[in-house]
């Protein structure tokens, strides 16, 4: 069996969703990113440690960088300086073993409207190589609500129903890191609760999340530990708890 | 084989897209077919150069519909981010690239058959001989690989209909004189002075689908 350089892990262990498998390193380990989009710089320096086991929520105003941190963070943006490792895979030169870890819901929904619900995660699950992609799509579907919808075109969904199967689309595989960017975005009160559930099962299970969200009361609910951006910038870190809620909603006020 | 995999779901997942919403394949095939029909009213087809001109209208058919299709294509997988999906996947870019690659040339393909069955009929040219559709089999791959990687590029750019062509032109422009040239000599029965031109094609093909593999990754990259 081959290893996954830097993890201690065998490439047959690492499948998704073998949580045997997740090795103590940190979940991420982001040093020094810095993402530069012609004159204006969206992230400046940031530095971020994630633990395995550990919700972490990044909160800031609009244009603080929260998305191109976890655009960088998935992979999808290349940062102009700084080094990355999630589980001790590196970024990019072990991308693609990387990318298999990690899940990930973003501003669109990364769906195909003319595919149906079920058509969708079939693709991705072909792409990602599942075992038993039936049971898996049909279990996920569960979770979020949606085992009554498989055969419906996904433009035929309400954009709650929408975001609740790029949520599934993003779980599908089992990733060991979640990566949110405002996935409670047209979500129901239902829905919100199966997110948590969701956030809640992967944080139990070892793995990692880390979620950007305008809704301080539910990112602090979620998350064990908050981050808060403002122009690119790291400002501060606290432990989660509802004495932050006031604290958020006065700062993002006062910059917003 | 997992590679094989990844490029087999992504070709499914475009042919499942295709009959469902039918937004390429017949765009592309009447813009063909307006192509050929015009020509062929255009072109005094009793002169000597009914082969050099019946050539010419049909790359120009395949050129324009390739392009029309690519750029859809590339279009689609833009809506809802979707795209972003697939680069999110395990599959590594090369992958993802021959994918697009062989979902744009099969869709390329469904045309070109569909035409060059009515170029027969409306040019009285023995278009369907194996030599013809190697050369047009060759020049499709050339076409199609420029056109996979420049329509991805484009896609993110404002004026996205516009920039496919102007980056695709002057690259592709060997391949469509190699193409041309090949084709009218067919068509002319001089096989005997074709070599050089499919060698041409065959080098070129190779040529751009290496640098188009390694590059593709960059292209896609924000």
């Amino acid at each position: 069996m081959m290893a996954v350089a830097g993890t201690g892990i065998t490439r047959t262990q690492a499948v998704p969703g073998d949580r045997t498998a997740v090795p103590a390193t940190p979940a991420i380990e982001a040093t020094g990113l810095t993402k530069r989009y012609g004159n204006r710089l969206a992230l400046q320096d940031v530095s971020l440690r994630v633990e395995a086991g550990e919700c972490v929520g990044v909160f800031g105003p609009n244009g603080a960088g929260k998305s191109t941190l976890l655009r960088v963070l998935a992979t999808l943006v290349r940062p102009t300086t700084g080094q990355i490792r999630c589980y001790g895979l590196e970024m990019p030169a072990q991308a693609s073993e990387l990318r298999r870890l990690i899940g990930a819901v973003g501003h669109q929904t990364y769906l195909y409207e003319d595919l149906t619900v079920w058509e969708n995660l079939d693709f991705y699950a072909r792409l990602y190589g599942l075992r038993d992609a039936a049971g898996r799509i049909q279990q996920v579907l569960d979770l979020l609500g949606l085992g009554d919808r498989a055969e419906d075109r996904v433009r035929a969904l309400s954009r709650g129903l929408q975001q609740r199967l790029a949520i599934a689309r993003a779980i599908l595989h089992r990733p060991w890191v979640l990566l949110l960017d405002e996935p409670d975005t047209g979500l129901d009160r239902e829905g919100r609760d199966r997110l948590a559930g969701i956030i809640g099962e992967q944080v139990g299970l070892g793995g990692a999340v880390v979620l950007t969200t305008h809704a301080v009361e539910f990112g602090c609910q979620v998350a064990s530990r908050v981050l808060f951006l403002d122009r690119g910038r790291l400002r501060w870190e606290r432990p989660a708890g509802e004495e932050l809620v006031d604290e958020l909603e006065r700062q993002l006020r006062r910059r917003a | 084989m997992t590679a094989a995999r990844q490029i087999y779901a992504i070709v499914r997942k475009d042919l499942l897209l295709e009959l469902r919403a039918r937004e390429q394949v017949i765009g592309m095939a009447v813009f063909a077919l307006l192509t050929l029909v015009t020509f062929n009213f255009a072109f005094d087809l009793t002169g000597v150069d009914r082969a050099a001109s019946g050539s010419g209208a049909l790359w120009v058919a395949i050129i324009f519909a390739g392009l029309l299709g690519m750029g859809r294509a590339a279009a689609i997988d833009r809506q809802q981010g979707a795209w972003e999906g697939l680069l999110l996947s395990p599959a590594d870019r090369g992958t993802i690239f021959l994918g697009k690659l062989a979902s744009a040339l099969l869709f390329i393909g469904i045309v070109e058959a569909l035409a060059l069955a009515v170029f027969a009929a409306l040019f009285s040219l023995p278009v369907l001989r194996p030599m013809v559709l190697v050369v047009v089999g060759l020049g499709t791959v050339g076409l199609g690989t420029l056109g996979t990687l420049f329509s991805v590029m484009a896609a993110t750019t404002r004026a996205r209909e516009v920039m496919l062509p102007v980056l695709l032109f002057p690259l592709a422009l060997p391949v469509v004189i190699s193409a041309v040239r090949a084709t009218t000599l067919l068509l002319t029965d001089r096989q005997s002075e074709v070599g050089p031109w499919i060698s041409l094609l065959l080098g070129f093909d190779v040529l751009f689908l290496g640098i188009s593999y390694l590059v593709f990754g960059h292209a896609v990259e924000e």
